[in-house]
């Protein structure tokens, strides 16, 4: 039986995060290796123990940091190096990793926007940059960045974190564009509330998604080779209402 | 580390809390989680199955483990495993089933997790020969209110060892178990049900078969009339060959949010005893069912526990040691038919030894669980009941637990001073609680 991620190998960038987890054990369910990336490298390891038991597949770890990105270059390195070693092998990514301090810590303390930028952001487009040329030379793979409605409008709620993956969204539309000669296809997935560490337990959350759903959401788009789709898919039309306010009128709300 | 404000409640419904609540997905924010608990208290908490107050910790915090679902290591030649308390029975036997393995003790549901099922040292149907979870568990790690992790079995820390087996959660924050599962060709069960007139009938059937059959386990219909006393089915499984083919699944459905609370009395539960005992022929019945649906039956009707509506309900559930087992038994069940109070789901199991926790429940004998929509006057029943089992050398299970009293605990559990001594040393002040241990004052005096 041949599933449908036979050949390929996952990257996944921010491997500790429940989406990440979930996607990766979706992936290697269909035949998927993986290369799990990430910080916390003990609780990755927790991770791919558990993936090679249920599916048997190929799982390796990487340390992998958002920032500092001057180790981007050797990381991107060795992913190509663990790929090359299988004759026709497809490499693609999954980028899962995000920060979101507070916009109220972030008021008081500039060091946290930073940090919001520079993992949302520069570290993101970073290592994106530093695959891109690998992605290129091995051709056909799929790119699926986990981003997030907030880059659609600016709200007083989260807006340094909303500014960065707007940033991030439209990095990809250019990287999109690069890369389709190539025949490798970005996915832009703009998540809504998810139920995950990062939101459990923050006040004015509805409708929060399982992150399994949101994993099953982001491989589905990347097998369909997707340019920018939503999850859950309301979000869309929210998004679209919320960009349609006029600016005038956005900020006396209470939504604002 | 984020907490939430929730409100759960036990299995059955009848006690309810609201808790703060943290769900780790790594075992750094566990500790951190755990590092931020103060006079509250913490109350870790599995699948949600007990079906009183043990998961329980209201105004406290609480932990719940349903991330914490990873298996960590497996050896296809020892059937040794390790995996992360979150795990549930269910997950392992799908994924191990077909692989040959299969957990060698379960409890009625696989909802349940092995972090829970440690803190119950929980039984099955095969508690004569297989014993209680408890005695398959190879080593665990612990994670202490002080903040280290520290690995625990027979033999490093073997005190701390069976305190937490069937600790209830209080010694610490499980966050690895190593077990070993038990190798099996057959993927499902041949199961007989005979029809037993009344209860010597009943306890000479599981008598014969409980050296000799893999599984057994009987439904009592507890409505019946003083001369039936005790009638209904033993149903004796073993394992099917391996060529057999299983009844398939039936499917999933979910009980409706609001069930009226008198939808089950005294009338209906009749009907529906009369009908489940009649499905059987008088010359009984075979069939073959995957270990699933044999090892599982609720499992497939989810939120069942609404079916007693809003009020909720109790179980019941003590062990009667073999010599005073069948007066004790006669004169529990006598009880309930007095109190003319609906029990429908009566079951009837033999236990063969002793678990090994201090607060193990299980001991050589018989085990009856009944249930009971809790009703003004419930308590007062839950109290005959308790006395009946104390008169006979019995025990509650504290798993189903909601109305023990604290004199009734401290005589059921003999071992409770060495529990209490190890509580003293790796928990001095109290992080780790629960409703249940504030009910039973099961700290009180370390």
């Amino acid at each position: 039986m041949t599933l449908p991620w036979t050949g390929h190998t996952w990257l996944v960038l921010g491997a500790s995060s429940s989406v990440a987890r979930a996607f990766a054990r979706l992936a290697a369910e269909g035949g998927a290796d993986l290369l799990l990336a990430g910080r916390d490298r003990a609780d990755i390891e927790r991770t791919a123990a558990d993936i090679r038991l249920r599916t048997g597949r190929s799982v390796d770890v990487l340390y992998f940091d958002a920032d500092p990105y001057t180790d981007h270059a050797g990381f991107a390195e060795a992913c190509r190096a663990k790929v090359a070693a299988v004759e026709g092998q497809y490499l693609d990514v999954f980028l899962a990793f995000g920060a979101m301090p507070s916009q109220e810590d972030i008021d008081r303390d500039f060091t946290l926007a930073q940090q919001a930028i520079t993992v949302n952001y520069t570290g993101a487009v970073s290592i994106l940059a530093r695959l891109a040329p690998v992605l290129e030379s091995r051709r056909g793979g799929r790119v699926v960045v986990l981003t997030s409605v907030a880059g659609d409008r600016g709200r007083g709620k989260n807006y340094v974190y909303g500014s960065a993956k707007a940033g991030l969204n439209t990095y990809l539309q250019g990287l999109r564009g690069r890369l389709h000669g190539a025949g490798v296809s970005v996915t832009t997935v703009k998540a809504g509330f998810l139920d995950t560490a990062m939101t459990y337990g923050l006040p004015g959350m509805f409708k929060v998604a399982p992150p399994g759903l949101c994993a099953r959401a982001c491989l589905a788009h990347a097998a369909k080779r997707r340019e920018i789709a939503y999850f859950p898919g309301f979000w869309r039309f929210v998004m679209a209402i919320l960009k349609a306010i006029p600016e005038r009128w956005f900020k006396r709300l209470s939504i604002r | 580390m984020n907490w939430k404000r929730v409100e759960l409640g036990g299995w059955g419904r009848t006690a309810v809390a609201e808790m703060l609540a943290a769900r780790p997905e790594r075992l750094g924010e566990v500790q951190r989680a755990l590092a931020q608990v103060g006079e509250e208290g913490l109350v870790v908490r599995g699948g949600g199955r007990s079906y009183g107050d043990a998961a329980l910790n209201g105004g406290g915090r609480v932990l719940l483990t349903e991330r914490l679902d990873r298996i960590l290591a497996f050896d296809e030649k020892t059937g040794e495993l390790v995996v992360e308390p979150g795990v549930t029975f269910g997950e392992l036997t799908r994924l191990f089933l077909p692989r040959g393995y299969i957990v060698p003790v379960t409890p009625g549901t696989g909802f349940a997790t092995i972090g829970g099922a440690v803190a119950m040292d929980v039984h099955g149907k095969n508690h004569d020969w297989a014993g209680s979870f408890g005695d398959h568990v190879l080593w665990l790690d612990l994670l202490l209110p002080s903040g280290q992790v520290v690995r625990v079995s027979p033999g490093e820390r073997p005190e701390l060892f069976l305190a937490t087996i069937g600790g209830l959660g209080l010694t610490g924050v499980i966050t690895a178990i190593s077990m070993r599962l038990m190798h099996t060709p057959a993927q499902g069960v041949t199961v007989r049900e005979t029809r037993v007139a009344d209860l010597d009938a009943m306890l000479a059937e599981l008598h014969q078969h409980r050296s000799t059959s893999t599984f057994s386990v009987a439904w009592i219909d507890a409505q019946a009339p003083a001369r039936s006393l005790g009638r209904g089915i033993v149903e004796i499984a073993d394992p099917a060959p391996e060529d057999s083919r299983f009844e398939t699944a039936p499917r999933r459905r979910t009980m409706p949010k609001h069930v009226p609370s008198a939808f089950l009395n005294s009338v209906s539960v009749r009907l529906f005893n009369r009908w489940y005992s009649r499905r059987i022929a008088p010359e009984g019945r075979q069939r073959s069912l995957s270990f699933e649906r044999f090892l599982y039956p609720l499992d497939s009707v989810l939120e069942w526990n609404r079916l007693y509506g809003r009020r909720g309900f109790f179980q019941f559930q003590c062990v009667l040691p073999d010599k005073d087992g069948p007066a004790g038994l006669k004169q529990l069940l006598e009880t309930v038919a007095k109190s003319r109070r609906a029990s429908f789901l009566s079951v009837l199991k033999t236990l063969g030894r002793e678990g090994r926790g201090h607060l193990s429940f299980a001991q050589r004998g018989y085990t009856l669980a009944l249930d009971f929509p809790r009703r003004s006057g419930t308590d007062v029943l839950l109290a005959l009941l308790e006395r009946v089992v104390l008169d006979h050398g019995g025990r509650v299970y504290l798993a189903k637990d909601a109305a023990l009293s604290r004199h009734g605990f401290a005589a059921m559990y003999p071992k409770l001073d060495r529990f209490r001594a190890v509580l003293h040393e790796v928990d001095p002040e109290g992080r780790l609680t629960s409703d249940l241990a504030r009910r039973l004052a099961i700290r009180a005096g370390t």
